[in-house]
């Protein structure tokens, strides 16, 4: 009972550091909490893409797509004047929706052959948002000229200052943490890493692979497109060239480096790859910024030769990784 | 304009086919989408760039020169791509399958980093070395160009086809690509195939890289990842690991490309290809000439 009440200090700790955090370095920087909030954001989408590639171990390479569906969604309809809390559910359902529909003929294949065809999807998401003039402004972005993204309203409060979105960012945060978590231990969560394991010893111990490794690939979208609406809310700027494939590669290097499969590991990488640059950009200069995207290549291979499982790694996948397989 | 659309189609698709060879050869050996190859293809393009930029005197002997700027970019790329599979493949040998494909991604982005930093992250113009010459006949122009590179991978095509029946490495590799335990039984130096392999592949890929420099006049540290992805399309659609098929398919979207671009829109013709190779992975992974290759539990 210990270990329980431990954890949840441990998380109540958390939130109250979350929320002490600006009120301490507002003051004497205001760039910090910037910075956080895109670090909440990158939590967001990492989190979701850990179901993925973390308990289901499939290798997404275009997750990025589902953020831009979220994002352009939402810019279109704010520029409409339709609220955030309106628009929200709709760009989770659209990103849900569209993830499902992707991953109807896509889960039934290979790992290696899923990586390539969500790459490609991934592109074909950017390069329709950059042709499609109409709808979408090309590589203008949205809002176009003249129109205006909606801002956030709670009641008569409006969201404007980075801080109100620091807060907001947060607590979504907060809650894919307690949903990544409660999936992680739940039938689901057991299931995902089975199939994970051994999708055919999976399949014969009466799980039902399909559907379960669909709902995964659902729920992932669902937290693309939720972090793709918030950022457009905050930014208040969309364009294509935010969701190249790069980016997508950029959060598996997060995901894989922090520790596939484990929520602590995530946050971490998020930390490392996110924060660490950004820190280390005012006392090392732009030199630095540079050079970071060489480091992150060395460093992606380097761990995965040497750590697989990640910095910190979740128990059983470090197990798995370690198993030699028999030829 | 449709004969049109095909020599371009050809052009285009003599570079992809050699670019989709490595992706095909390394894939029969090894099982692994070896995502770092568009990166030694565009490796190759530079060391193609350099050598031109730093051989303005023997501008007389230009025949000379060729070979001189092609030998040395195959070997140098090839030497490349054997290098980075003892780095970051090897030791991945029997881990998962999707960790080769992860370092891969590392190794790519190193590579366009490298590049980026320790060159230019502009576009540079490729040298012009040879005056090209147009020809002209009933509506479809043709330049000396396009005839040198289609003429040039076709050769090259050749020589590889006569070196993996013909010769006794080629069957050593074809052996390899097998079964590797039972190749080491029969006395193969399997490591030594696998090797011989990635210099191979990654010869040929530095050399489409000259080739898509000089036929598009410019090259940037990334320009390898479209027409890497649009290569793997090309292997895929030949069935990947058969080396015929990566010929094949690679003529097949070049003219496909030249055909969306001419006819359907020029923007959209990448978006073309990937939903190609989207279709094709779906619905006939195994290429269109390959056998349906059922999954081995």
């Amino acid at each position: 009972m210990k270990f329980i009440s431990n954890k949840i200090f441990l998380f109540s700790l958390a939130i109250l550091l979350i929320i002490i955090f600006p009120i301490i370095f507002l003051r004497l920087n205001p760039y910090t909490v910037n910075i956080v909030a895109l670090i909440g954001i990158y939590l967001i989408l990492c989190l979701g893409l850990n179901i993925t590639i973390g308990y289901t171990g499939l290798l997404d390479l275009g997750f990025m797509a589902f953020y831009a569906v979220g994002a352009y969604i939402a810019a279109i309809l704010s520029t409409k004047g339709i609220s955030f809390w309106i628009t929200l559910p709709i760009c989770m359902l659209a990103g849900g929706l569209m993830r499902y529909l992707l991953g109807l003929p896509l889960l039934k294949l290979r790992g290696d052959y899923l990586a390539i065809v969500t790459l490609a999807f991934g592109e074909i998401v950017r390069l329709v948002a950059n042709n499609s003039v109409s709808i979408t402004n090309g590589p203008k972005g949205l809002p176009r000229v003249g129109e205006k993204i909606m801002p956030i309203h709670i009641f008569s409060f409006v969201f404007q200052d980075n801080i109100h979105f620091y807060y907001l960012i947060f607590f979504f945060v907060i809650v894919s943490i307690i949903i990544s978590y409660r999936i992680e231990h739940s039938r689901i969560g057991r299931a995902l890493i089975a199939i994970r394991e051994d999708e055919v010893a999976a399949e014969l111990s009466g799980i039902g692979v399909a559907r379960i490794k669909s709902v995964a690939f659902v729920l992932s979208g669902i937290f693309g497109s939720l972090a793709g609406a918030i950022y457009v809310h905050w930014i208040g700027f969309v364009s294509p060239e935010m969701f190249t494939f790069w980016e997508s590669v950029f959060l598996v290097a997060m995901i894989v480096i922090g520790g596939m499969g484990n929520i602590f590991g995530v946050i971490l990488g998020v930390f490392l790859l996110v924060g660490m640059p950004e820190i280390l950009r005012s006392s090392l200069g732009t030199v630095f910024i540079d050079y970071r995207m060489l480091i992150f290549g060395m460093l992606m291979i380097l761990i995965i030769i040497f750590r697989p499982q990640g910095l910190i790694p979740s128990k059983r996948r470090a197990l798995e990784l370690h198993t030699i397989e028999k030829d | 304009m449709f004969f049109q659309q095909i020599v371009n189609g050809l052009t285009l698709g003599s570079i992809y086919a050699l670019l989709a060879l490595g992706y095909t050869m390394v894939y029969g050996i090894l099982l692994m989408i070896n995502f770092a190859h568009s990166e030694i293809f565009m490796v190759g393009a530079y060391c193609g760039f350099w050598i031109l930029s730093i051989l303005p005197v023997l501008n007389n002997y230009s025949g000379f020169i060729l070979i001189l700027v092609f030998l040395a970019t195959l070997i140098i790329s090839g030497i490349l791509a054997m290098f980075i599979e003892k780095i970051a493949y090897k030791p991945l040998r029997r881990a998962p399958r999707l960790s080769p494909l992860i370092s891969a991604i590392g190794v790519s982005i190193f590579l366009q980093n490298l590049i980026m930093l320790s060159v230019s992250f502009q576009s540079l113009p490729y040298p012009e070395r040879f005056e090209i010459k147009q020809f002209q006949t009933t509506g479809i122009v043709i330049n000396s160009l396009q005839i040198f590179i289609f003429c040039f991978a076709i050769t090259l095509m050749i020589l590889l086809h006569i070196f993996i029946r013909r010769t006794k490495l080629g069957k050593a590799m074809q052996a390899t690509s097998q079964n590797h335990i039972v190749s080491q039984l029969m006395g193969i130096n399997v490591n030594g195939i696998i090797s011989l392999t990635f210099f191979i592949g990654g010869g040929l890929g530095g050399i489409a890289g000259i080739l898509n420099g000089m036929y598009y006049g410019s090259i940037k540290y990334n320009m390898g990842f479209l027409p890497g992805i649009k290569a793997f399309t090309a292997a895929v659609l030949g069935g990947i690991g058969n080396i015929k098929g990566a010929m094949v398919g690679g003529f097949i979207l070049g003219i496909l490309e030249a055909f969306s671009a001419g006819y359907i829109s020029s923007e959209n013709k990448d978006v073309i290809t990937f939903l190609v190779l989207i279709i094709v992975l779906i619905l006939k992974p195994g290429g269109l000439f390959g056998e349906q290759v059922t999954e081995k539990i």
